[in-house]
């Protein structure tokens, strides 16, 4: 909870957008989140605000909800009740400013595609149905994997290259959607140290840039060197708020219960001296 | 080759390269979804469809029947989501089910009904009557300039070309969302673009390329062609691009050297007899896919 009781904040058409939670520079803001796939609910009446130039994790054990809760917050799956609102504006008109990186494993790597071609992918917004890629966006696409440290792979069937390289990929790809807010789910997911590194660099990059960045994350030993903010979840809200004072024991065991050892958790969560 | 050729032999080459590009172009998808058979599978459904059709308007005219086949797709797909919640099964099982369920259907319709007038009949079904669809007004290639002549090129043919055209034009039109949608489900929704209509527009286009080629060309062709010249083409490239435009030489390949075989084949080894066109065009498609397998480029790709 806020410590402020503001009112309903009011759009500028004249009616009421949120409950007071809602700060008006989140970046994402979601309200009263239900998902569910089948009876029982995959997400439960979720509200988190990830604000505007930050670095944000999501965090939980699995089948908690995490993907879910990008998913509904992009409009890929239906909410079943909820609000979401991306820079205080509802999600069909903010779309364009969100760049989004799925789990690694919902693609086919054995489609006929290049490395370049799927960086590509991330102007197809832009350029609408017919839009012609002009030798700019080519360009543009071209820097957004150099960026990454791959513009050698450009030419590459995109199975054929690492893991690591593949998640690289997909971050180019939302960088050449020239977001404002960029969703990953599970970005350092398989990947090897330096690829862990080369991503952490571009999205503190992109955080200097006053983007915003909200990721799935699942390494709880690096929450406190790579994130400013986090949520965790298990189908509810458990806790949120900065890392300093919100990655806490007491909270992570609400999270994850007897799933990791609390000898483990405490280490992890009074560790403050980076490493 | 001359006025004979123009007469006898143009309009069901034609006819044959028009229906395998229709189906191999939507089939390109349809396999990289991992939904190669359901080409097969619409053949089978569409039939109620198309019965219907004739019951209702007493005529196989092309609008009615399509309509009839695309409506049928649309409750193929329905009922497959009924079955799956409602049942809790697997969607190949509850595809299966409703696949059979509307074949069969279909074939007691096509039973029940007199439809002795019309071409509408089992064997019909199988091998169409591509040999059939002669141009006997023309008098050689001048006539393809002749517009009083060419009005009186078959109904087959205009009907293909005008569904072959369709079919181009979406896949031209939807290119950028069919491949974004197809390669990675989840970004092409975050995109804003509708994934499940899209899907959906995929199959429905399928089902009436599906319903003009069975109707000139018997559904051994659609089969074949949905599979085969798309499924040679991958192991050709690496590019979504270069994929479909081997797939599209592949299909007027095996239509024409199928024609052409399936004529004259069976001279050149001493036989009288020709073969069916229809049934020599599908085997030239799956050698052809024999052969990508045996020297493709990409054939080795897959770990
Ligand atoms: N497409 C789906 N259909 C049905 N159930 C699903 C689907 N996707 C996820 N689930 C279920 O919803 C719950 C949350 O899944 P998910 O959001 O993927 O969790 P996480 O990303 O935190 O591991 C899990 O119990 C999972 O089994
Ligand atoms: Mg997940």
């Amino acid at each position: 909870m806020s410590p402020t009781i503001k009112p309903a904040i009011v759009s500028d058409l004249g009616h009421a957008v949120g409950p007071a939670r809602a700060p008006r520079d989140a970046a994402l803001a979601i309200h009263g989140l239900t998902v569910s796939y089948s009876e029982k609910p995959a997400v439960f009446s979720v509200d988190a605000a990830f604000s505007t130039g930050e670095i944000s994790a999501i965090v939980g054990p699995n089948g908690a909800g995490k993907s879910t809760l990008l998913k509904a917050a992009l409009g890929v799956i239906p909410r079943l009740s909820g609000e979401v609102y991306v820079f205080g504006d509802t999600l069909r008109n903010a779309r364009a400013r969100i760049g989004y990186v799925p789990q690694s494993a919902s693609v086919d790597w054995d489609f006929p595609t290049t490395v370049l071609d799927v960086v590509q992918m991330g102007l197809y917004r832009k350029l609408g149905l017919l839009g012609r890629l002009s030798g700019q966006g080519r360009a543009q696409a071209l820097e957004c994997l150099d960026r990454v440290g791959l513009a050698d792979f450009a030419n590459r069937q995109i199975g054929q290259i690492s893991g690591g390289q593949r998640q690289r990929v997909f971050l180019a790809r939302a960088l050449a959607q020239d977001a404002d807010l960029l969703l990953l789910d599970e970005p350092f997911a398989g990947v090897d140290a330096a690829t862990e590194r080369a991503i952490i660099g571009v999205l503190k990059l992109l955080r200097k840039d006053g983007k915003t960045v909200v990721a799935v994350h699942h390494d709880l030993a690096t929450i406190r060197d790579y994130f400013d903010r986090i949520l965790l979840v298990n189908v509810r809200r458990i806790a949120e708020g900065p890392v300093a004072t919100t990655f806490t024991t007491e909270n992570l065991q609400a999270t994850f219960g007897g799933r990791l050892a609390t000898t483990h958790l405490s280490e992890l969560a009074i560790m403050d001296d980076g490493h | 080759m001359g006025a004979e050729f123009v007469q006898l032999s143009l309009i069901p080459v034609l006819i044959g390269i028009l229906s395998a590009v229709a189906c191999a172009l939507p089939g390109n998808f349809l396999i990289l979804r991992r939904q190669a058979l359901i080409g097969d599978a619409i053949s089978h459904v569409v039939l109620p469809g198309i019965v219907i059709a004739f019951l209702l308007t007493g005529v196989t005219s092309v609008a009615p029947m399509l309509l009839g086949a695309a409506g049928a797709a649309l409750v193929a797909v329905g009922l497959i989501e009924v079955v799956k919640r409602l049942g809790g099964i697997e969607p190949g099982a509850a595809m299966g089910a409703i696949f059979t369920t509307m074949f069969a259907a279909g074939v007691l319709l096509l039973d029940r009904t007199d439809t002795s007038t019309v071409h509408l009949d089992v064997e019909h079904a199988l091998m169409g009557n591509l040999e059939s669809l002669v141009w006997l007004q023309a008098e050689g290639w001048h006539s393809l300039l002749d517009l009083a002549i060419l009005a009186t090129l078959p109904d087959e043919l205009v009907r293909i070309a005008t569904v072959c055209a369709i079919v181009v034009a979406l896949t031209l039109v939807f290119w950028r969302w069919l491949k974004i949608s197809t390669f990675d489900e989840g970004f092409a929704q975050a995109l804003g673009i509708p994934a499940a209509g899209l899907g959906l527009g995929l199959v429905v286009t399928a089902a009436i390329a599906a319903v003009a080629a069975f109707d000139a060309v018997g559904s051994i062709i659609v089969i074949a062609m949905f599979i085969c010249p798309p499924a040679a083409a991958r192991l050709m490239t690496n590019r979504l691009e270069h994929q479909v435009a081997w797939s599209v030489a592949f299909a007027t390949s095996s239509a024409t050297l199928g024609y052409i075989f399936a004529g004259y084949g069976p001279l050149w080894f001493g036989s009288p007899a020709a073969v069916s066109a229809s049934g020599m065009i599908a085997s030239i498609s799956g050698i052809i896919l024999g052969l990508a397998c045996l020297y493709g480029p990409q054939r080795s790709r897959v770990k």
